[in-house]
């Protein structure tokens, strides 16, 4: 089902769905900031920036969430769960790589034994309307992962920019939900074939030709490779790449209290960090930059793929695009394939 | 649905100092709710996590056994937060437990085979609870030898004594006790636990041997049962890691593609051959 919504109506479109939902957008911060946060009045979303710093992940896995409070009282300590969200959500604006890594980050949280029960409370509440990238930026490589700038699976709805206005495609049950909302009018066949333009335009502006498929078969065979001698040496070890990965989802467990109350909180964690796997007696199994970076990229490409079936990435170039030291994952996957000397070529610079 | 990050409250009903360095104490705990006893079915190998509220969580091996109903046991060795915060609380105090959580040993492996069980230091616990499992009437006869060997720095240091003398009493169990440096009163053995298994030598034929300890000591455990003649896939470790969940989510505590926390924490020695050395 498809129509079209007039930007001139957006800013009522989201007020009318703020009275049923809480809204989740990208908001800019300050120039060139954005993130994804509770919207409180509807002028504050800024859809401008392409893949906004911090994913959209934060939605259903806060930065820093509260698990449970407690009491201490002498010999007993009720304990209340937080797991509990109020009303249902809607996350707007998210890209398409977004919605993706989502699904992944799922399959880990909602697995079959365990159930992680704050994710997943999230997702059920969640309706998603993702908007797609006509102008995907030179970082963009999701089409070498698995998805693509206008990918619609996992959306409810989907957006797409047609200058004067959207064209929404209601996907899901979820979806449907807004097929009598009074802003969206009928999509006539030049909404449709302009999308069709946009979308072709779109895909040959990402970058398809990275070596990622086979790459966890290639990996298989390098893990003593002294390969990862030399690709960890410029990290510094920051972990930027791991908090604005829409992928990972790696957590500490601490407890916040003071003498009479206090809370379990989670709060992201990155492999990068050296106190990440330290041991209490002092022995560290990942000791150096090499073994942290190995298991970054391990992960990603060999690890979450041998549980799961799939490349733990999906190419939004957020690691690329703010790593203050540069580093490169296509170079990286680029040495794994028989094209190995491409990276050096400066072929990204 | 279940919240598996939630504790259940247990109540710390004894506990006792078990080494003359007093570092490591035992905590017996029972469960406050009959009905979360009722839920909790475990195998020697298993792990909680215990929470000291205010403090945090951290990862420890039941050392108590399946036969041994109405309580659990741990042993704390004091390191940090959490653990001093256990070796702080009095009798009678709250205390929250998940789990059980692992793999624990493959019991019905060694159904009918011979066993070889081979601690060092206060990883003893879990080993401890195998032992128990299959010391107990109804399950001894389920296997065959049972050779138990087990090393401290110094007598001091050996954990559940008075169980050891009672071991040693049994004709049933073959017991070596080692120590690296011995006092007047030592009977047992002084040696590296290494070079005591291969003086010991237990027959590798229709035998399992199961390692836990320092990993120093497992590194050069390994090539002694090798060379006893011991295939990969009979010799089993219980691995320690940096854990928070304890369910597979969090992350930290992963070898390869495996978790030592969910796919573990016993590993064969030929599933950690073909892992990288991330331990």
């Amino acid at each position: 089902m498809k129509f079209k919504l007039d930007k001139k109506d957006f800013e009522n479109f989201l007020k009318d769905l703020m009275e049923t939902y809480d809204l989740f957008a990208p908001v800019q911060l300050t120039e060139g900031v954005s993130v994804f946060k509770k919207i409180d009045k509807p002028e504050e979303v800024n859809l401008t920036q392409l893949v906004p710093q911090k994913s959209a992940k934060e939605v259903f896995f806060p930065q820093s969430e509260t698990m449970f409070r407690y009491e201490m009282s002498e010999n007993q300590s009720p304990i209340v769960s937080e797991q509990k969200i109020g009303r249902e959500r809607v996350l707007l604006g998210a890209r398409p790589c977004d919605i993706e890594a989502i699904f992944i980050v799922e399959k880990v949280f909602i697995g079959e034994d365990y159930t992680d029960v704050y994710f997943l409370e999230k997702r059920k509440k969640t309706t998603i309307i993702t908007l797609a990238c006509n102008h995907p930026l030179t970082t963009c490589f999701c089409s070498s992962t698995g998805g693509g700038p206008f990918r619609k699976d996992g959306s409810d709805l989907f957006m797409i920019d047609l200058g004067e206005s959207y064209l929404v495609e209601l996907l899901t049950e979820k979806g449907l939900a807004f097929s009598k909302n009074r802003f969206f009018k009928e999509a006539g066949s030049k909404e449709i074939r302009l999308v069709k333009e946009l979308e072709e335009k779109a895909a040959k502006k990402t970058d398809s030709s990275i070596p990622v498929e086979g790459i966890e078969k290639r990996l298989d065979l390098m893990v003593e490779s002294p390969f990862w001698d030399r690709i960890h040496e410029k990290c510094i070890g920051c972990g930027t790449c791991t908090f604005l990965c829409p992928t990972c989802h790696c957590f500490d467990i601490t407890d916040e209290a003071t003498n009479q109350k206090g809370e379990r909180v989670r709060n992201w964690d990155s492999c990068l960090f050296p106190i990440y796997s330290l041991e209490t007696s002092g022995h560290n199994p990942r000791p150096t930059g090499r073994e942290r970076t190995r298991q970054r990229l391990m992960h990603k490409f060999n690890y979450y793929p041998k549980n799961f079936g799939r490349v733990a990435c999906v190419g939004c170039g957020r690691c690329i695009l703010y790593c203050p030291v540069q580093f490169d994952v296509r170079e990286a996957i680029l040495y794994t394939s028989s094209r190995r000397t491409e990276g050096r070529k400066g072929k990204f610079k | 649905m279940k919240n598996p990050y939630l504790p259940i409250p247990m109540i710390l009903k004894k506990a006792r100092i078990e080494t003359s360095d007093r570092m490591l104490r035992t905590l017996e705990l029972t469960f406050r709710h009959p009905e979360d006893e009722e839920k909790f079915r475990y195998v020697p190998g298993q792990f909680c996590e215990l929470s000291a509220l205010g403090k945090g969580e951290a990862p420890f091996g039941i050392a108590s056994s399946p036969t041994e109903k109405g309580s659990l046991k741990f042993t704390i060795n004091k390191a940090g937060l959490v653990t001093t915060e256990l070796h702080r609380l009095e009798e009678g105090s709250e205390i929250g437990i998940r789990g059980p959580l692992g793999n624990g040993y493959p019991i019905d492996l060694f159904q009918g085979k011979n066993l070889v069980i081979i601690g060092g230091g206060f990883a003893f616990t879990t080993l401890r609870s195998l032992i128990a499992y299959f010391l107990h009437p109804e399950n001894r006869a389920r296997i065959k030898g049972i050779t138990v060997i087990y090393g401290a720095r110094m007598p001091g240091l050996l954990l559940y004594k008075e169980e050891l003398l009672e071991w040693e009493k049994r004709d049933d169990l073959r017991l070596v006790t080692t120590v690296d440096w011995g006092d007047k009163d030592w009977k047992g053995k002084v040696g590296l636990v290494p070079n005591v298994l291969e003086e010991a030598a237990p027959s590798a034929e229709e035998t399992y041997a199961v390692i836990c300890g320092p990993p120093v000591m497992i590194k050069f455990t390994f090539p002694k049962l090798m060379a006893l003649r011991f295939p990969n896939e009979r010799i089993f470790t219980s691995l320690e890691k940096r854990m928070k969940c304890g369910i597979g989510k969090c992350g930290r505590c992963n070898i390869g593609h495996l978790y030592v926390c969910k796919d573990g924490p016993v590993f064969s020695y030929g599933q950690l051959e073909k892992l990288p050395k991330d331990y």
